[in-house]
C-alpha cells in the first residue's frame, strides 16, 4: 500500500529537483550580475525564502495565494513542487554564487587576455570549473528536498506518508511498524543519492590542482 | 472579497505572539539536546571496533536522510505503542526527542570535523604528558576542537528554529499553529501566514548575518594561527 505513495513521492523529487536547480542557476548568476536591480531583486528572494521554513512557505502557496491573487497554482502537486523549488533553488542559488566566486582570479584574467567576450568567459572558462565545485553540495541538497517531499503529505498529496497515516488510522496498533517501513522506504530512496553525492565528491576532487 | 485587511492582520498577530515562547523554547530545547545528544554520537563512533562503528555510521546515515517529520510522527504516534520501552510523550516532549535526535546527527558530524581538526602533536603532547584519557579531552583536545566549529554550531540552531514549525504538526501550539487554527476558525489564511512569515524573517535574518560575521572572525583568527604555524614549519 505504501508503494502506491512512491509515484508522487519521487515526481515530486524530480520536479522539484529540476525546478530547483533551474532556479538556483538563474538566480546565483543573477547575483552576480551588472545591473542593480536585478541583483537586489534575486538577493530579496533568496533572503525571504532562506529566512522563513519550508513549511510555512508551502502553507503560505497552499492557503495565502489564492486568496491574495485570486488564482490556484494548478493542482497541488505544483503547490508542493514550486514550494520545494523555490526554498531549495534559493539555498542552492548561494552555492553557484560560492563557487563561481571561487573560481581563481587568474582563470577570468587568462581568458580576458585571450580576448574572450564576457560571456564566452563564463560559459567557456569560469562555469565549468564552477560547476564542478557545486556538485557535492547538489547531492547534499538532493537528499534535503527528498525528506522534504514528505511535505506534501500535509496539503493533501497521497504520497507516501500519507499512506502511511491512513494505515496508522485504521490500525493503531501498527503504528510502530507502519512508520518504521515509512522511514526504510525514504531510506531506500535516498541510498542512490547517497552513493551519488560521493561519487561527486570524488568527481569534484579529481584533476583539481592542490593548493 | 476583501483581500488583504490591516483588522485582521492586528488581530491575529496578538493570537499568533502567543505562540512565540513555545516556538522559541521548543528551539532551545531541541538545540540544546542536539548539542549534548551529538557528542554520544561523535564518542560512540570513536570505539576502536570495527563492526560497532559501522553500525553507528549508518544508523545516523538512516536518521539523517529520512524525513524529521516521519521521525516526528514515529515518536508521537508510534512510540507508545512498541513493547516494552513504549510510553506516550505529549506532543512538546516528543518534538524535542524527534527533531532534537534528527540534528544530534548533523551536530555530531560537526564535533567529528572539529576534533579531526586537531592537529596530531596535540594528541602526542597528551600523550608525553601522561595525561588520563579524561585530562586529554577536556584539557587538550575539545578546548580546541569546540572553538572552530560555533558559527557551523550557529547555522544549525537558525536551521532547527526554521525547522520547528514541523512540530505543529503533532499539535505543538507553536506560530504556525496559533496561525493555521486561527485561519480554520476565521477562514482567512493570508495574514496570519503572511505574520508567521515575518516572524521568522526577522528573527532568522539577523541572526544569520551574525553568525556570518562571527565566520568571518574565527576564519581570520584561525588563518592566522595556521599562517603562523606554517612559517614556523618553513624555518624549522
Amino acid at each position: 500500500m505504501l508503494a502506491q505513495g512512491l509515484t508522487i513521492t519521487i515526481s515530486v523529487l524530480i520536479a522539484s529537483a529540476f525546478f530547483g536547480y533551474l532556479f538556483a542557476f538563474i538566480a546565483g548568476l543573477c547575483r552576480l550580475s551588472k545591473n542593480v536591480i536585478l541583483r537586489k531583486f534575486t538577493g530579496f528572494y533568496v533572503e525571504i525564502f532562506r529566512g522563513t521554513s519550508l513549511i510555512v512557505q508551502l502553507f503560505w502557496l497552499y492557503y495565502a495565494v489564492p486568496m491574495l491573487f485570486g488564482i490556484e497554482l494548478g493542482s497541488n502537486w505544483w503547490v508542493g513542487v514550486i514550494a520545494i523549488a523555490l526554498n531549495y533553488g534559493a539555498y542552492m542559488s548561494e552555492i553557484v554564487r560560492g563557487s563561481i566566486l571561487a573560481v581563481a582570479k587568474g582563470q577570468t584574467e587568462a581568458a580576458t587576455a585571450l580576448n574572450m567576450s564576457r560571456f564566452q568567459r563564463m560559459r567557456l572558462v569560469i562555469f565549468p570549473q564552477a560547476v564542478r565545485m557545486m556538485l557535492p553540495e547538489f547531492g547534499n541538497y538532493l537528499i534535503q528536498m527528498l525528506k522534504a517531499t514528505s511535505l506534501v503529505s500535509l496539503i493533501g498529496m497521497h504520497d507516501i506518508l500519507y499512506y502511511g497515516d491512513i494505515l496508522r488510522s485504521s490500525n493503531l496498533s501498527q503504528a510502530p511498524t507502519v512508520y518504521l517501513l515509512v522511514l526504510v522506504f525514504y531510506f531506500i530512496l535516498a541510498l542512490p543519492l547517497i552513493f551519488l553525492t560521493r561519487k561527486m565528491e570524488d568527481i569534484s576532487k579529481k584533476g583539481v590542482a592542490s593548493q | 472579497m476583501n483581500i488583504w485587511s490591516w483588522d485582521v492582520f492586528a488581530d491575529a498577530f496578538l493570537v499568533i505572539v502567543q505562540g512565540l515562547g513555545i516556538t522559541l523554547g521548543l528551539t532551545i530545547a531541541c538545540y540544546l539536546f542536539a548539542l549534548i545528544f551529538g557528542f554520544f554520537w561523535t564518542f560512540l563512533r570513536r570505539i576502536p571496533f570495527k563492526p560497532l562503528h559501522w553500525v553507528i555510521t549508518w544508523i545516523m546515515e538512516f536518521i539523517r536522510s529520512t524525513p524529521p517529520l516521519v521521525q516526528l510522527f514515529f515518536i508521537f504516534y508510534a512510540w507508545p505503542m512498541v513493547p516494552v520501552v513504549g510510553m506516550t510523550l505529549d506532543p512538546f516532549t516528543s518534538a524535542i526527542l524527534g527533531l532534537g535526535i534528527h540534528f544530534s546527527t548533523y551536530i555530531g558530524e560537526v564535533y567529528r570535523s572539529g576534533i579531526d581538526g586537531v592537529d596530531k602533536g596535540q594528541w602526542e603532547a597528551a600523550r608525553a604528558l601522561n595525561f588520563s584519557t579524561r585530562q586529554k579531552w577536556t584539557k587538550i583536545i575539545l578546548p580546541q576542537a569546540i572553538p572552530p566549529t560555533i558559527p557551523m554550531l550557529g547555522n544549525y540552531l537558525i536551521i532547527m528554529f526554521k525547522e520547528v514549525p514541523l512540530a505543529s504538526t503533532i499539535g505543538v501550539a507553536g506560530i504556525l499553529h496559533m496561525a493555521n487554527s486561527y485561519g480554520a476558525q476565521y477562514w482567512t489564511y493570508l495574514e496570519p501566514l503572511t505574520i508567521v512569515a515575518i516572524l521568522f524573517l526577522v528573527m532568522s535574518y539577523p541572526s544569520a548575518l551574525l553568525i556570518n560575521k562571527l565566520e568571518k572572525k574565527m576564519n581570520r583568527r584561525f588563518d592566522k594561527k595556521e599562517a603562523l604555524n606554517s612559517s614556523k614549519g618553513a624555518t624549522a
